[in-house]
């Protein structure tokens, strides 16, 4: 094992580190003022005057994010501070937005048709309400690598579920990754996502000796064995069968790209990296030379003014909206982003490129930035194998996510169906992301917490066992 | 684990540069182009929210902004509906802008120059930017009458005050009903478009300016001025066969109706004009030479300079003349030769202004909000066609025409009309017929063109009426 050569969690133990909690309670009240002005704006922009129900919002969303960091401070008061307001902003942003897409319904030309933001309210207390219990329940995330196996089984039921079931109850928009029950909607791909990362980092830590030692030299690069490809494909041909049953390029990416990585950061070896990108790759290609609905989204992508009145409506009304947005932006209620059909969850961000304009925009692509780059700081102190890989692995996939969904949006990459987290409308994107960031967090308490003082001093590296755990 | 995870911390770095790198290049480099795609309705419905200027026609306002109380502030409003739909043009929340509309929207919208120490002062009083008025050069009695005598076909006219070059009437049809495009009901104006989309040909299409057609027998007009330039007059003596053979072809150019011009075979040139006799302008096409006919074509404008008027005009051209037997088919305007309605008004408008064509422009003035004019148009010569002795030779005659020949249908009762008829053969469907004059033949006040559409019969019968109403539409409005 590559672990850092000094132990992070036995600093001297005369001072403890700082826990950093007033700063995250800062940040978070900042995060909040901004949600609340952001609200007030789009207001007194479209009608001219305040709702009364303004008041019961900002109290009920501070109320939130209060909760939320008392019970960091009960029970992960070693967490990272950043993590938590930077979901703080990034949801209240997306808040903000998507009512400022309700008020738009009234406007000629919109395809605005309900209003959504109470109900997204209700989804982020929800995943407020997850976050704690995650807390609350998993104290030691090692405890989660007992339920690797039942967890990847949740995980494959969940992703299998909407392919099997009848496409009334499972398709929108052509893609069938959505459970619709009693008005419902929830897509348990997002849930999926989590319990593969679970099992994949448990999976790894297990496995990695044999993947990463394993292995012959071909060309100055370390090939694995024949038969040490087996997970490698499976999780190929998992993400290749969520593509076909599901018509999602967008999971599919995901998963795959997730999993690549994991594989990547577990064994040390980057020619797992080069046969997953030649996996990918050739899968891609099939699937292009197959299936219609790629080969239109590739398209598509490629010039999408030439499909401007079908297939590539969307993404040039997306582009209109971030090159009429400039700069600056129209200011918040300012634009018209509710012109692009489906503006509040998969086109949100191209409603901030033009209301926000290029520094709004830029500013939300950093603040996710700093999510990521403070998830993978975890990985990278955190001891444990397991918590390295799977906080690695959380903190890419929204990496990986975000970079998905904006560059499709933004027509860097084909448009694929995957939802900004945090920031777009849909339940249980926000309740599942919130899930993701409680482990974060979790995870990250673990590596910044100082050794109990009574505990004995770290053994020297050469007589450590593999994995140094404190119980 | 530690070293590949500074490389996935470095990698999701580089994706997120790319991101933003991405966005810069939308938002900075292509947003002016973005920004103005006629297809993003983003600025137009900015637009809706300022009042915009009206369209003058005689001192109605044939396209004026209504306040409303839905989410736009004000709606777009054609109180005449399809009949001055060519020249307006609609603006739409969906497609945008067109005519008029279109042309002079900086005007209309208040974004022109000319407006701006008005709406500096607007900053500071706190009125709302209103955009200027555009006044056309239009005549509301020649317009109706043009619209009127399209009925039920496709067809242009075209009416210039030869003087000056201003259009004093522009009908195409079939028409439309700008106020159903420039609704705030998206649904509507799709299913209005695509309506429109379906019929052949495009209703949006206007048909004065944006279509050529072959000219047939109007044509003469340029080949007789040719003629009379290079010295004949119209008493010279032409061979006026019964059948003209194409040279290197098995083929013949016949007469109209197979008959023939004239018993002994030749005849003067003002009486092949008069009855369009093909044969006798066949062979004087050839006698003058391409470079000859040519030559007039250019100088009456075809295959001339693109002038904005300012709607958009498409070109008209003589078209490549490959041998004997096209220069003979080009003389009778047969083969590859095309003009637009406008176009063969200009060459009315030319024998009509003593050989000067003026360049045709449809604003008359342009005028702020407080109805202060800002400019007006001044008449501009286009080019000069033929001397003032040749264009006198040829009104002497295209009056024969009206008065004896082909183009009896347009005579006015008290008035000296001279004009050109011109029945031009398609592929495969009825004949296109054209009549082009101007009047009085003396003092002229007014040039028209009549284009209609594979009418099927001549250009006598069916444009000339068209063309008779149009000019005494005009003449009587003058007298009163």
């Amino acid at each position: 094992m590559a672990g850092p050569s000094t132990d992070p969690r036995a600093p001297t133990v005369g001072t403890p580190p700082p826990s950093r909690r007033g700063t995250e309670a800062a940040l978070l009240a900042f995060a909040v003022l901004i949600t609340v002005v952001a609200q007030c704006i789009v207001d007194l922009t479209i009608t001219g005057a305040l709702r009364s129900e303004l008041a019961l919002f900002g109290v009920w969303f501070s109320a939130l994010w209060a909760v939320a960091h008392l019970v960091v401070r009960r029970w992960a008061s070693y967490a990272d501070p950043l993590l938590l307001p930077a979901v703080a902003l990034l949801s209240g942003l997306g808040l903000a937005v998507i009512h400022r897409l309700d008020l738009a319904a009234e406007q000629v030309n919109s395809t605005v048709t309900r209003e959504d933001a109470p109900v997204q309210l209700v989804w982020a207390t929800l995943g407020v309400l997850f976050f704690v219990a995650v807390l609350v329940i998993v104290r030691d995330h090692r405890t989660l690598s007992r339920y690797a196996y039942t967890l990847a089984l949740i995980g494959m039921a969940l992703l299998a579920l909407p392919a099997l079931l009848p496409a009334s109850i499972s398709e929108v928009n052509g893609a069938k990754i959505w459970i619709r029950l009693a008005g419902f909607s929830i897509q348990p791909g997002e849930f999926a996502k989590i319990c593969l990362v679970v099992f994949f980092a448990a999976y790894l830590v297990d496995k990695r000796d044999v993947l990463a030692l394993a292995s012959r030299r071909v060309m100055g690069l370390e090939l694995p064995r024949g038969r040490d490809l087996g997970p490698v494909l499976l999780a190929w041909v998992l993400s290749i069968l969520v593509l076909v049953f599901e018509r999602d390029l967008g999971s599919s990416l995901l998963l795959f790209g997730i999993f690549v990585v994991m594989l990547y950061v577990a064994t040390e070896r980057s020619s797992w990296l080069l046969i997953g990108v030649g996996l990918f790759a050739g899968g891609a290609l099939i699937a292009y030379q197959i299936f219609g609905h790629v080969q239109q989204r590739v398209d598509t992508w490629l010039d999408p003014f030439a499909y401007q009145d079908d297939a590539g409506y969307q993404l040039v009304q997306s582009l209109f909206g971030l090159g009429t947005g400039g700069l600056f932006g129209a200011g918040l209620g300012g634009g018209r982003p509710d012109q692009v059909p489906i503006a509040k969850s998969d086109f949100i961000a191209s409603a901030i490129g033009e209301e926000l304009g290029l520094f709004g925009l830029v500013a939300v692509i950093i603040v996710y930035l700093v999510l990521v780059e403070r998830g993978l700081r975890t990985s990278l102190v955190v001891r444990d194998a397991f918590g390295k890989l799977l906080s690695a692995g959380l903190a890419f996939a929204v990496a990986w996510q975000v970079f998905v969904v904006l560059g499709g949006v933004t027509g860097l990459l084909p448009l694929t169906g995957l939802t900004t987290p945090f920031v777009a409308y849909g339940g249980s994107s926000l309740v599942a992301n919130f899930v993701l960031v409680a482990l974060l967090v979790r995870i990250s308490d673990a590596a910044r917490r100082p050794a109990t003082p009574q505990a004995a001093p770290p053994p020297r590296l050469g007589d450590a066992p593999t994995e140094v755990v404190t119980p | 684990m530690n070293a590949p995870l500074r490389r996935v911390a470095i990698s999701v770095l580089v994706l997120f540069t790319l991101l933003i790198v991405n966005v810069n290049y939308i938002q900075v480099v292509r947003s002016e182009s973005l920004r103005e795609n006629t297809r993003n309705t983003r600025v137009l419905v900015d637009e809706y929210a300022r009042e915009r200027g009206s369209i003058v026609v005689a001192g109605n306002e044939i396209a004026v902004s209504a306040p409303t109380d839905d989410g736009l502030k004000y709606l777009r409003q054609y109180p005449e509906g399809g009949l001055y739909a060519a020249v307006t043009g609609y603006y739409s929340l969906i497609y945008n802008t067109a005519g008029i509309e279109r042309a002079e929207d900086d005007v209309l919208s208040g974004d022109d120059p000319r407006l701006f120490v008005r709406r500096l002062a607007d900053l500071f009083t706190g009125r709302d930017p209103a955009g200027g008025d555009v006044v056309l050069t239009l005549d509301p009695a020649v317009q109706a009458a043009a619209m009127a005598g399209l009925e039920g076909v496709t067809g242009a006219v075209v009416a210039l005050d030869p003087s000056t070059g201003a259009i004093l009437g522009m009908g195409s049809t079939p028409t439309y009903d700008p106020n159903l495009l420039s609704s705030h009901e998206p649904a509507a104006i799709r299913e209005y478009a695509e309506q429109l989309e379906a019929a052949e040909p495009d209703p949006r299409t206007n048909q004065a300016i944006r279509e050529n057609y072959p000219p047939g027998s109007i044509f003469k007009v340029i080949v007789s001025a040719a003629a009379l330039e290079d010295g004949y007059t119209p008493q010279t003596v032409v061979p006026a066969p019964a059948e003209f053979p194409l040279p290197n072809s098995s083929r013949v150019i016949p007469n109209f109706n197979g008959s023939s011009c004239s018993p002994t075979g030749e005849q003067p040139l003002i009486d092949s004009l008069t009855i369009s006799c093909n044969t006798a302008f066949a062979q004087l096409g050839l006698e003058l030479g391409e470079d000859r006919v040519r030559e007039m074509a250019e100088a009456f404008g075809l295959d001339g300079e693109k002038r904005a008027i300012p709607l958009e005009v498409v070109d008209s051209h003589v078209g490549d003349i490959v041998d004997a037997a096209a220069l003979a088919q080009t003389s009778i305007g047969q083969r590859d030769v095309r003009v637009t309605p406008l176009q063969a008004a200009m060459i009315a408008a030319a024998v009509a202004n003593d050989g000067s064509i003026m360049a045709p422009y449809l604003v008359d003035q342009v005028r702020a909000p407080d109805l202060t004019v800002l400019d007006r148009t001044r008449p501009d010569e286009f080019r000069r066609a033929v001397s003032a002795d040749v264009a006198a030779q040829l009104t002497e005659m295209m009056v024969s025409v009206v008065e004896k020949g082909s183009g009896r249908r347009a005579q006015i009762e008290g008035v000296r009309v001279a004009g050109k008829t011109g029945t031009a053969q398609t592929t495969d469907a009825p004949d296109h017929n054209w009549f082009i004059g101007f009047a009085p033949a003396d003092d002229p006040k007014i040039a028209v063109a009549v284009f209609v559409a594979n009418g099927g019969g001549t250009g006598g019968d069916v444009s000339a009426p068209i063309a008779r109403d149009v000019l005494q539409a005009y003449l009587e409005g003058q007298e009163g």
